[in-house]
């Protein structure tokens, strides 16, 4: 823990200093405006279509206004008329303005009529700035597999080394007795044991012990079996390998993405949905890569990154065209949680109905780099938690006449599914 | 106690020198039991290698590993849509109005999609427009799931693309337009607007272009009589509802009579409120749908039913007629007539005789009465086919004018009479395209067979009354490479938009008025109210006669047509040659009057519920739907009369097995004989008449399971459904498999309970209702009392509680509900050899019966006269035996849902036990299939799967193929072998209903709960609902006199309920 932090203040330093440089390099030659300023401005207004240095939506802005002004002699003014409403040039005729507009496909960019002079001009020193090159510590977690082969490694040698420490014993301590044996041999001492009767023997012997092992062995078997029969078919704990390696913890834990902005048929229908892939393109199309604080130790930047491409062949999306290809390849995903065809769950009836948070049955999944298996997902699982939980009927005008005569009946407040009828063969087996 | 009773254990027993009963008597079983097979070689035992221990250990061993390996969880994969339709929820379904319009059946309806795939059709209520949908309109959501479909266009014998198949047709057609040659379109019934106008284009483009309109089942003495009265090629439409007094003569308007979809308003007009309700007679040869639910019924031959209409006519509109008829039945036509009279504007009459003067003659009638269930206003355009046409047709294709035929919706060679003559001309042309869903009888001939769409996955308009607009939309993106007729004519006249905007275009000119096109598809049906009265209006001025209804052209109404760009000189071509000359009133009536009576017998050719004109006979679900009469699937048959039967030496048995057997015969007509038709003694039929079914007898495109039955077609000569015929005995007995073998209900009021409207009106519910009793300490206790029960009772007062009502007034038989159950529930089909063991899954049957007497209650006194002493055995025999024309009554029985169920205390792994919301709930994977429970149940309404039904090449139908499997619905297990299933009161739907209202916030209405039944059910006989909601109609319905529950004595309290039926016996 301490190590993190500390390395990401190094970083943190690292990069303070550069940008106080560059802040300072840049102030040379641009007009005026604070690059401080523009990023947060760049990053609130612009960098849902733009980046520094990729094209996306719309083109790659470093250098913009020095570009402009080499290739197509267009000053600041142009730019700052652009920002502000892009399509009263296009519409006024502007070459150059309807030039750009047909070669990003006739996407308008949104006006900003909001900027100021001040912020455009914070807007371009941000984009004057040099390119920061990578610092070294991005290449101490360049290979995360490296990394993390390295305390395994550790353990193994550790393990080695005692492993030979025992065997070396092992061998003097044979040696001593070998040698023990002939200094016996050449005193003429005779050293065979006097043989009593074996503890095998003696074991058969006594009947009690017998018995006692028998029944022992007979309910231990039982436990076994009974503990191994249970578990068939049960897949508690199941992690398959999915075809892309989508990981839960930084979208639902990091960024806090509700679980019901992609599974959103958990809402109305029985299945939660595994989310289509232009879900995924809401945000990743303009999410081409993690961050670098993204990677850990076992998964690399660069891994990440390529499972994004995965997405990417998936979905058919041309990164480098910004554009939908056509060519898909759906993605086949492994079901976690199955449940068999004669059970009937309906998510909407826990999701909405009931206002269950997903956690309770599948468990911490903001966590889950990799998502298992949380919850049994047997019949008594099912069944003891529709004993337990109250029906939640506030506010709900179905509830209203049944909740009132029923508690009456059973002189409660709060009724339990199972009160409710949740404990029927038939509400879930047709 | 010695005694000298003597018990019979079998039906055969009953009969005198049965060779199944001698065996039995000498033989523990009736065939030898093939021990010696297998224990007969003692050598071959010894010297075997496998000792029995070694048996035992290889078992052991294979057990023990099997279930080891089981034990391996399976790696299910899950893969989301790349980029996910926006109406589409996993989990939740979606429901689409469209149109069915295949030219045998047209209905609007509503169509449940889960995840993108049609599972399930549903009556759609917003449109008042055509009744509801019958059986097979039900099952044809399983016809998208076809495994035979053609998946693409077929030249010969290989695939080509589309665009080789438009540009080859389209240069032929080019190249044939100025030949001189006909270009023929053969075509079902469309009855649509924008393909009325898109053929009127075609034949622009290429001139010399005949379009022929072909119905299988054809009606064209109808539209004949129709279009001579009023101008209009259509059919007579009536409401059922707003009549007091309804004579049909040969008419089974309760299934396909004239398109159907009339039970609606007659089940509406059944029910006795105010001590009113209709009454019915039906004067019929074959033992019909509507005949059963008569209220007097007369049987008598197709001839006779002439002479009894022109009788019927000249009683009641005037004149003399005399007619040589016998004498009860001319008693039973006066009487008729003087009902009619009596009822005067309130009272219809209807026709099914395929003869242009008797539809001439009922029209009269009607007009004459000035009958408020005749709607002038709205005919129907669901028939147009024209059968002269056709012959003409065939004729020029024989004699080579014919160089190009299209067909699409039509299989000629399977429904023609003269098919031979049509595949002659067929080859003499010199492009034949059929547009088909599957490699059929016709289709297999032509040079092109063009891969068609199934309804749900195509666009369409229907104009099923006039000034009521169907639309149809896919459901589904096409399966397979497959393009609509309408779509290739755009294609072949040089036109690139898509039907679809097609439609939109014709509506938005001259249908919609103004209206929105979106809002006329979410609602799946238009009522224009331009130049015509709505249904609802036309009730002040129902008479609209002929001479100021002008606006037609040729089935199109004038505005339209003008808009169509249709000229009227286009259509008048078609009127010459369509129009006979029709016979006015009186004169009608003579000519039917001196229509002579044949001496053999007369083959009358009708439509089965379950399997219509037959262009689904590759569906397992209608396969295996029991007919509501003869109550035997899988198979068509002869009706024949007990009298004729005997007369022939044709016989019905019972075989040792419980199966029933049949006679063949032969049966000829005008030289063409059918041979081997299997042979059904249907009691009601009458003398000298038989009957057999359309719709079997396919040969081509469908599984060899499916090819059942006859092909009747080709007895249907001249496409007259009334045939002479001879009929001889053949060799062999036929196997049936019949789902219900005792036919009567041998005096036992008390499950069906039937009463006559004067008692209903004038007794008290004691005498025609009565609660049966049992003796508690010497006084009669009612069983419904809680003192003289086993149980104690349970709260069910607070939630829900369901109950389902089932009217016997309003349900006509018709099966719509056996359907929509196998559809909801996954019912599974296991085809005609189980179905003969009795071994049939439906979870909802509509049990038959019919009195041994004259009417049932004749059957209650007989009952009640049994001595018991010496001749009872004898007597309950006779009982067991049908009357020559007995009283029908059906009776859907599905899980009781007992509220002290026999079979929930039987269970000895309570797999079974019952909800709080009356339900009684079936745990399958807890189920160890001991069948305790469906020996206790008295209802006899548990069915136990005694194989694997689904994946298994055993049971090849739907539930094999992954293309069939398409249709099942995700929310209900499909049950394995050796569990125990029934009748769950659709708890998935139930469940889903609270679910929404939870969601919501929001108590339940009344009309939400429904089960699948109970919505399938269109005529109002079926009611599910919540009775704590005492406001419910469910509820109220549980008050009602006319309430019982089944077999109340045992006292079982089931949680369905039926409601008495009342007869309105009351003669003129």
């Amino acid at each position: 823990m301490k190590q993190v932090s500390n390395r990401k203040l190094g970083r943190n330093i690292l990069k303070l200093s550069l940008v106080f440089i560059l802040t300072i390099s840049t102030s040379i030659f641009a007009q005026d405006g604070d690059p401080e300023k523009g990023k947060s401005l760049f990053n609130a207004n612009c960098a849902a279509c733009h980046k520094l240095d990729k094209k996306m939506t719309g083109p790659a802005l470093r250098h913009i206004e020095q570009r402009l002004a080499d290739e197509q002699g267009l000053d600041r003014e142009w730019l700052a008329a652009w920002i502000r409403n892009s399509s009263a040039l296009i519409k006024a005729g502007d070459a150059y303005a309807t030039k750009i507009y047909d070669e990003y496909s006739g996407a308008a960019m949104t006006a900003f009529p909001q900027l100021s002079d001040e912020d455009i001009n914070d807007l371009l020193a941000y984009t004057e700035q040099e390119a920061v090159v990578p610092a070294q510590v991005a290449g101490a977690v360049s290979s995360g597999g490296q990394a993390s082969s390295g305390s395994g490694i550790s353990n193994k040698i550790i393990l080695g080394a005692l492993g030979l420490l025992f065997a070396l014993l092992a061998m003097a301590l044979l040696l001593v007795r070998r040698t023990l044996n002939r200094f016996a041999e050449a005193k003429g001492v005779d050293v065979s044991e006097t043989k009593g009767t074996p503890i095998w023997k003696a074991f058969v012997q006594n009947q009690f012990l017998v018995l006692v092992t028998a029944i022992f062995l007979l309910l231990a078997s039982g436990y076994y079996l009974y503990g191994y029969m249970m578990q068939i078919g049960v897949d508690q704990g199941y992690q398959p390998v999915q075809p892309i390696h989508y990981s839960h913890k930084i979208h639902a834990g990091d960024n806090g993405i509700d679980c019901k902005y992609c599974h959103s048929s958990a809402r109305v229908s029985k299945t939660s949905g595994i989310p289509s892939l232009n879900v995924c393109m809401n945000c990743h199309k303009s999410i081409y890569e993690v961050a670098e604080s993204t990677a850990t130790e076992e998964y690399s930047k660069e891994f990440y990154d390529g499972e994004i491409k995965k997405l990417y062949a998936a979905a058919g999306w041309s990164d480098e065209e910004q554009k939908y290809t056509g060519e898909e390849q759906p993605v086949k995903w492994v079901r976690i949680h199955n449940l068999p065809d004669f059970a009937y769950f309906n998510h909407s009836q826990h999701v909405t109905v009931a206002g269950i948070e997903c956690q309770t049955c599948h468990g911490p999944v903001e966590e889950m780099e990799i998502v298992s298996q949380y919850a049994p997902l047997t019949m008594g699982w099912c069944v003891n938690c529709h004993r337990d939980t109250n029906v939640k009927v506030k506010d709900n005008a179905y509830y209203t006449k049944i909740h009132e005569e029923l508690s009456k009946k059973y002189g409660v407040d709060q009724l339990t599914v199972a009160q409710m009828g949740g404990l029927e063969c038939g509400k879930c087996h047709y | 106690m010695s005694s000298n009773k003597k018990y019979w254990k079998s039906v055969e027993e009953l009969k005198e020198n049965s060779s199944i009963v001698e065996t039995l008597q000498q033989n523990e079983f009736v065939e030898e039991i093939p021990t010696d097979e297998f224990l007969g070689n003692k050598e071959s035992l010894e010297s075997s290698k496998t000792t029995r221990r070694d048996f035992l250990k290889y078992v052991g061993f294979s057990t023990a590993a099997a279930s080891l390996a089981a034990c391996e969880g399976p790696v299910i994969k899950s893969i989301p849509y790349v980029v996910q339709p926006e109406e589409i929820v996993p989990g939740v379904a979606n429901y689409y109005a469209t149109t069915i319009a295949d030219g045998f059946d047209f209905a609007s309806v509503l169509v449940k999609t889960r995840e993108g795939r049609p599972i399930k059709i549903e009556n759609n209520t917003m449109a008042s427009t055509n009744g509801g949908a019958n059986a097979r309109v039900n099952a044809s959501v399983l016809g998208l799931y076809d495994s035979l479909r053609m998946q693409g266009p077929v030249k010969g014998d290989s695939y080509v693309s589309w665009e080789d198949l438009n540009a080859e047709v389209s240069q032929k057609l080019t190249a044939l337009s100025g030949s001189g040659k006909q270009i023929v379109l053969l075509t079902q019934t469309f009855a649509s607007p924008s393909t009325s106008k898109l053929i009127a284009e075609f034949k622009q483009k290429y001139g010399n272009v005949n379009h022929v309109i072909y119905d299988a089942v054809s009606e064209s003495a109808a539209l004949d009589a129709y279009q001579a009265k009023y101008n209009e090629r259509a059919l007579a439409n009536y409401d059922f509802s707003k009549a007091e007094t309804i004579v049909s003569v040969g008419a089974d308007f309760l299934s396909d009579w004239q398109g159907g979809g009339f039970d609606t308003g007659y089940s509406a007009g059944r029910i006795p409120t105010k001590g009113k309700m209709s009454r019915h007679i039906q004067f019929e040869s074959n033992m019909s749908l509507t005949g059963a639910n008569a209220d007097k019924r007369v049987p008598l031959k197709p001839s006779q039913q002439k002479l009894a209409l022109a009788k019927l006519y000249s009683e009641v509109v005037g004149g003399s007629i005399s007619v040589d008829l016998p004498e009860h039945i001319l008693d039973a036509v006066s009487k008729a007539a003087t009902q009619l009279k009596n009822s005067g504007n309130k009272a219809v009459v209807v026709t099914g005789i395929q003869d242009v003067n008797a539809q001439t003659v009922v029209l009269e009638i009607n007009e004459y009465l000035k009958s408020k269930a005749f709607d002038a206003s709205t005919p129907i355009k669901t028939r147009q086919g024209n059968d002269k046409k056709v012959n003409t047709l065939v004729a020029d294709m024989k004699a080579g004018k014919v160089g190009a035929i299209i067909m699409s919706g039509v299989n000629p060679l399977y429904t023609l009479p003269n098919a031979a003559d049509f595949a002659e001309g067929l080859a003499q042309t010199d492009l034949s395209v059929t547009f088909s869903m599957k490699a059929d009888e016709t289709s297999t001939q032509t040079q092109y067979i063009a891969a068609a769409p199934h309804y749900l996955e195509s666009w369409g308009d229907v104009e099923l009354k006039k000034g009521h607009f169907a639309l149809m939309q896919p459901t589904i993106r096409p399966l397979f490479d497959t393009k609509q007729f309408q779509d290739a004519l755009l294609n072949w006249i040089g036109n690139d938009i898509s039907y679809h905007d097609y439609i939109k275009q014709t509506w938005n000119e001259s249908i919609l008025g103004g209206a929105s096109f979106s809002q006329a598809l979410h609602d799946g049906v238009f009522v224009s109210n331009g130049n015509m009265t709505l249904a609802t209006s036309s009730e002040s001025e129902t008479n609209t006669t002929s001479e100021d209804d002008k606006t037609f052209v040729g089935g199109i109404i004038e505005d339209v047509a003008q808009g169509l760009g249709i000229k009227k000189d286009d259509e008048i071509v078609i009127e010459e040659t369509t129009t006979a000359p029709v016979a006015k009133g009186g004169q009608a009536a003579r000519a039917l009057a001196s229509s002579t009576l044949p001496e053999g017998f007369e083959l009358t050719l009708y439509t089965k519920v379950g399997m219509g004109d037959g262009q689904q006979a590759n569906n397992p679900w209608l396969q295996e739907f029991p007919d509501p009469l003869t109550r035997t699937s899988w198979d068509n048959y002869l009706t024949v009369s007990i009298t004729d039967a005997e007369a022939l030496g044709l016989r019905n048995d019972h075989s040792a097995d419980g199966g029933l057997n049949g006679s063949y015969a032969n049966v000829t007509v005008n030289g063409t004989t059918l041979e081997n038709v299997p042979v059904m003694i249907q009691p009601g039929q009458a003398k000298g008449s038989v009957g057999l079914a359309f719709g079997y007898g396919r040969t081509t495109g469908l599984k060899n399971e499916m090819k059942t039955g006859v092909n009747a077609y080709v007895l249907c000569q001249d496409f007259n459904n009334v045939q002479n015929v001879n009929v001889t005995a053949a060799s062999g007995m036929h196997e049936f498999a019949s789902v219900q073998l005792h036919n009567t209900l041998m005096g036992r009021g008390d499950i069906i309970k039937e009463t006559t409207l004067e008692i209903f009106n004038t007794k008290d519910k004691s005498v025609w209702n009565a609660v049966p009793v049992v003796s508690l300490n010497h006084v009669d206790t009612p069983v419904s009392s809680p003192d003289v029960d086993l149980w104690d009772e349970f709260d069910r007062s607070i939630g829900h509680h369901f109950n389902l009502s089932i009217d016997l007034n309003a349900c006509t038989g018709c099966g719509a509900c056996v359907i929509a159950c196998h559809a909801e529930n996954n019912v599974p089909v296991v085809g005609k050899e189980e179905v003969r063991k009795s071994r049939d899954m439906h979870w909802l049957r509509i049990d038959r019966y019919y009195s041994s007497e004259e009417s049932f209650d004749g059957d209650n006194a007989k009952k009640e006269n049994i001595s018991g002493l010496g001749s009872s055995l004898s007597e309950f025999g006779e009982m067991e035996q049908a009357s020559e024309n007995p009283q029908v009554a059906f009776q859907p029985v599905m899980c009781q849902h007992c509220n002290h169920a026999p079979c929930e205390t039987v269970c000895p792994v309570a797999a079974t036990s019952h909800g709080r919301q009356g339900q009684n709930h079936m745990a399958y994977n807890r189920c160890v299939g001991t069948r305790y429970c469906a020996n206790n149940c008295p209802y006899k309404v548990r069915r136990f799967n005694w194989f694997l039904y689904s994946q298994n090449d055993e049971f090849d139908y739907y539930m094999n193929d992954d293309l069939g499997r398409m249709v099942l619905n995700p929310d209900v297990v499909v049950r394995s072998r050796g569990v125990m299933e029934k009748c769950s009161m659709c708890i998935q739907k139930t469940q889903k209903t609270i679910l929404d209202a939870k969601r919501d916030g929001r108590e339940i209405k009344d009309g939400e709960f429904q089960t699948a039944c109970s919505s399938a059910c269109s005529n109002g006989a079926m009611v599910f609902g919540d009775i704590n909601d005492k406001d419910s109609k469910v509820a109220k319905l549980l008050e009602d006199n006319r309430m019982y529950h089944l077999l109340e004595s045992v006292g079982t309290k089931p949680n369905v309920q039926y409601h008495t039926k009342v007869r309105n016996t009351t003669e003129a």
